[in-house]
């Protein structure tokens, strides 16, 4: 194992490939529907199987959400491109090759800016082209290998990134990002567990202030940001090792296992399939027009980035608290109509990012909660007329049950209690019942003084304005 | 009766059955017939359907006695080139490789012929996979020439051209890469057109070369062309590379002469064939000049580049194209494979034939890191190069003529093995597909040994019009001894 001094020596440099299904309703190069979880080889036709004389027909549904995608993150959206075929042999591509592109892709030169612990950052875009996914192959334990063809010819954009990333936070916060402008967009659900959002990594390490590039490797079909964040984690450990101690690195494809957490070698450069890239003669040359363009341009949204920059301006959120809120459509959506009806957005913010996010499952994003009520809370808090401990306990009452927390406060007696007199009173007997803590917050330990502070708010029910608590205290011991 | 109608012209056996002089199950027996008699010393066909072509034939005397208006197709027997799809009959392109595969789909040309009522007779031989000039690369058997059985009759078209040669089909569609419509039209005598790239939908083809590919038609006479083409110039919204063609009554004008046009004649083309070739070709041109044409010497710098480049193309697309022949799907499978790269390996080794996959390793090697520039990329340019040959003599000329062979129909056998000859021709049509245009082939005389001799009309893109015209005007003139109506 190497050293937690010798890995600070290492940098990593991370660039990201993405491929993104595009929901139209129809396949890239044929009727057949898109739709998810049908039985095998019951949504393929004699084009997406590949059938002799078959031919494909560009859907022009995907190349305009591949368009939105590329306007969404500040591509140059090329005027004319072409569709090229990727050759190489395997069961489940039926013709031996993929309809992609190659040079001159859609979409080039575009970037998002990402939000981490240490600040805005912005990562390039190289490129986004549009191309078709393969089929399936179903292996049977002892019976062999099937094809489901349904997945062939399900269209895809494929978005490539700068190497920019330095660490795994950035690369998770860029895909957090990523994700979010194409959700914006409608062109996509981003289901990363039914494949419709997956992720290779290109990785390499190097010691810091370094300009070469390290040996890279690319890690496939990452399918969660937890498997990205590992398997980046994994990969730079592995790279430092064999640079610290001698050992060679090797130009390869690697695949994560999940389940010991760590990669392994597919194939190396060596081994490396020629993919004879050539202009597919069946499809003419894409042309694009200005006033294709800017008809898709007005059916995007207001896109993540311009959601921020409002929530910074007219809220006074945080950049980091913005960057978290905008980052899923449905909670931003939702933070607008509650912040609408408050004078305190940004204890709308506070809550949705903590008490919120605790209770919300991956898999069931949706508030139970009305905007309306969590607007209440944030007025009521405030106002003063709740603390914080409430705040939190309502919207657990709320999530339950969502009633009016006005008069949940009302029945449950939940109001503040910042009354001078009923404090003071409280915080004598504090005092007198915990000599201890006080002849130790005295000896200068701190955490005594808030072990007292947690006395007289037991006394209070949990209802003790925590400022004014604090003050008392501190009046009565000096 | 039988000989009477298997040599008669579309047009002519057109309005018989129209005027039920004959009925259409007369004709389809009388074709049927020759077939069973003929076509075990010709080769023609692969696959014979005389069940649904009698069956199609007593359809349309079904709806002509029922008074309905049918087109001018209709009740006409034909054969298809066996690397068109037939839905539910066998479509081999001549290759054990899919010595058992039925698609499950009509191409669409086939569609517009059957929505036509045209019967099919079946399905014709041809080279294996379109790759071959005289049909002797198929793996059911070479296709003899019916004009003498001792020769080859061209290819890769060579049962679509023997069997409308030898009275076998009224007329036959066939597939043109780089010449092999109208090559076999004329070493057999007939006439054949590659259409303008785009004219004739691609959709069930099996692809050669799909940037060059072309179906065309080849019939009796030139009149008989054009109708054909009538029927087949559809556009079609599932091929994204077929077009509406901006004047498709191709037999409109037909008769208007060619008095007043512009005919050039580029050495390249006259340098590349033998005398005898050149010499019948240069007498036709002679005889526009009678007819009020006026023929001039031009140039085409670039015919001989374009010919290496075009089988540069063909094979670099021909190997991907024929990538899906692996033994996973359809078609052949070896026996005994241990993995899948053995199913990929045995199936293509033992399933495709000797000049399949010397094109397929050569066109894999032009697509190739280290090649692609030096074979593909270069080939592209000199197509820009010939298409600007051909834009600039267009500029200035009507039309161009020049002979479509170097040689009239060599022996059997004669040139197997010598691949490169083989390739040399094709050196006077394979231009023009590069270019896309059309181009009509048809006979100008017969050399000492009596062999048919094929001209070549080139035209502007989507001026088969005018090609017909000026093709019309010769057989209408030319003493060419060889028309049986």
């Amino acid at each position: 194992m190497v050293s937690q001094n010798v890995l600070q020596k290492y940098e990593m440099v991370i660039g990201l490939e993405v491929h993104v299904e595009l929901k139209t309703k129809t396949k890239i190069f044929c009727s057949c529907p898109t739709d998810f979880g049908a039985e095998p080889n019951t949504q393929c036709c004699p084009i997406c199987a590949g059938w002799p004389g078959a031919l494909p027909v560009l859907n022009r549904e995907v190349l305009k959400y591949a368009i939105k995608a590329g306007i969404a993150t500040n591509c140059k959206i090329a005027s004319s491109t072409k569709q090229h075929r990727k050759h190489y042999f395997y069961p489940d591509l039926p013709n031996a090759y993929q309809i992609s592109q190659f040079d001159h892709p859609l979409c080039e030169h575009g970037y998002l800016d990402i939000e981490t612990s240490k600040g805005t950052k912005r990562i390039g875009i190289t490129r986004i082209h549009i191309e078709e996914d393969a089929g399936k192959l179903v292996h049977l334990e002892g019976k062999g290998t099937l094809i489901d063809c349904n997945r062939g010819g399900m269209p895809l954009i494929e978005i490539v990134s700068e190497p920019d990333m330095r660490s795994a936070e950035e690369a998770k916060a860029y895909l957090q990002k990523l994700r979010a402008v194409i959700l914006y967009t409608g062109i996509s659900d981003c289901k990363m567990n039914e494949g419709s959002f997956r992720c290779d990594v290109n990785i390499s390490v190097r010691k810091k202030g370094e300009k070469a590039f390290g040996v890279r490797t690319e890690i496939k079909n990452l399918n969660s940001f937890q498997f990205v964040t590992k398997a980046i984690e994994y990969e730079f450990l592995r790279h430092v090792e064999a640079i610290e101690s001698g050992e060679p690195l090797v130009q390869e494809t690697r695949r994560f296992d999940s389940t010991t957490g760590k990669t392994y070698s597919m194939r190396s450069k060596e081994n490396a399939t020629d993919y004879r890239y050539m202009p597919n003669p069946d499809l003419p040359v894409i042309e694009v027009t200005g006033e294709m363009l800017s008809s898709l341009k007005a059916e995007i949204p207001a896109l993540p980035d311009e959601r921020k920059k409002r929530y910074m301006e007219e809220y006074g959120l945080t950049s980091y608290a913005a960057e978290q809120i905008i980052i899923d459509r449905e909670t931003a959506d939702y933070f607008e109509k509650a912040a609408a009806k408050t004078d305190y957005p940004v204890l709308v913010a506070n809550m949705i990012l903590t008490d919120i996010a605790r209770l919300q499952q991956p898999d069931e994003p949706v508030i139970p909660i009305s905007p309306e009520n969590l607007a209440k809370i944030a007025q009521m808090a405030g106002e003063g007329r709740i603390n914080s401990k409430t705040c939190r306990l309502l919207v657990q009452e709320l999530w339950e049950n969502n009633a009016d927390p006005e008069q949940v406060v009302r029945e449950k007696g939940l109001e503040q209690i910042s009354d001078e007199g009923i404090l003071t009173q409280y915080a004598k007997e504090a005092i007198s019942e915990n000599q201890k803590s006080v002849s130790d917050y005295l000896a200068g330990k701190s955490e005594a003084f808030q072990a007292l502070v947690g006395q007289v708010m037991k006394k209070t029910n949990g209802r003790g304005n925590p400022v004014k608590i604090q003050e008392i205290l501190k009046r009565i011991i000096s | 009766m039988m000989d009477e109608i298997t040599s008669i012209s579309v047009s002519k056996l057109s309005s018989l059955l129209a005027k039920k002089e004959i009925s259409a199950v007369e004709a389809a027996n009388a074709y049927l017939e020759k077939i069973q008699s003929l076509n075990s010393e010709i080769g023609a066909y692969i696959s014979i359907t005389a069940e649904t072509a009698l069956k199609q034939a007593s359809e349309v005397d079904r709806l002509r006695a029922a008074g309905e208006k049918l087109s001018p197709l209709a009740g006409i027997p034909a054969g298809i080139k066996d690397n068109i799809c037939t839905k539910g009959i066998p479509t081999t392109c001549a290759s054990r490789m899919l010595e058992n595969f039925k698609p499950p789909y009509n191409a669409f040309v086939v569609d517009l012929l059957e929505g036509q009522h045209a019967v099919i007779l079946g399905k014709l031989n041809m080279d294996e996979f379109a790759m071959g000039s005289s049909n002797e690369t198929s793996y059911f058997g070479p296709v003899k020439n019916p004009r003498d059985t001792s020769r080859v009759p061209g290819g890769s078209s060579g049962g679509s051209a023997a069997a409308v040669a030898a009275g076998l089909a009224a007329f036959a569609l066939g597939s043109d890469t780089s010449g092999s419509i109208r090559q076999p039209a004329a070493f057999c005598g007939v006439v054949g057109l590659k259409p303008t790239y785009g004219t004739v939908s691609r959709r069930g083809l099996v692809a050669l070369a799909s940037s060059l590919d072309q179906i065309g038609p080849l019939t009796k006479d030139v009149k008989d062309c054009a109708m054909v083409m009538e029927s087949i110039a559809v556009q079609d919204k599932w091929d994204a590379t077929s077009v509406c063609h901006p004047n498709p009554e191709f037999t409109k004008g037909i008769e208007n002469g060619v008095q007043g046009l512009k005919i050039a004649l580029p050495k390249e083309f006259f340098a590349a064939v033998s005398d005898e070739v050149k010499n019948a070709v240069l007498a036709a041109a002679k005889q526009y000049e009678k007819l009020g044409a006026k023929v001039e010497e031009v140039s085409i710098p670039h015919l001989k580049a374009a010919h290496s480049a075009c089988f540069v193309i063909s094979a670099a697309e021909a190997s991907s194209n024929l990538g899906k022949f692996d033994g996973i799907k359809f078609g052949y499978r070896a026996q005994n494979c241990s993995s899948v790269d053995d199913i990929y390996k045995l199936s293509r080794s033992q399933g495709f034939g000797k000049e399949v996959k010397r094109r397929i390793l050569l066109g894999t090697m032009f697509l190739s890191t280290g090649y692609y520039e030096k074979y593909y990329s270069k080939s592209l340019q000199i197509r820009t190069l010939i298409c600007n040959d051909f834009k600039n003599i267009f500029e200035r000329y009507d039309l161009i003529l020049t002979p479509t062979t170097p040689t009239t129909a060599y022996k059997l056998g004669e040139k197997q093995g010598d691949s490169l000859d083989i390739f040399m021709g094709d050196i006077c049509t394979s231009s023009v597909n590069m270019a896309g245009l059309p181009a009509l082939s048809l006979p100008c005389g017969a050399d000492s040994q009596g062999l048919p001799v094929g001209m070549q009309l080139i035209g502007k893109a989507f001026d088969e019009q005018l090609l017909f015209r000026a093709a019309y005007a010769y057989e209408q003139n030319a003493n060419i001894g060889q028309r049986k109506d």
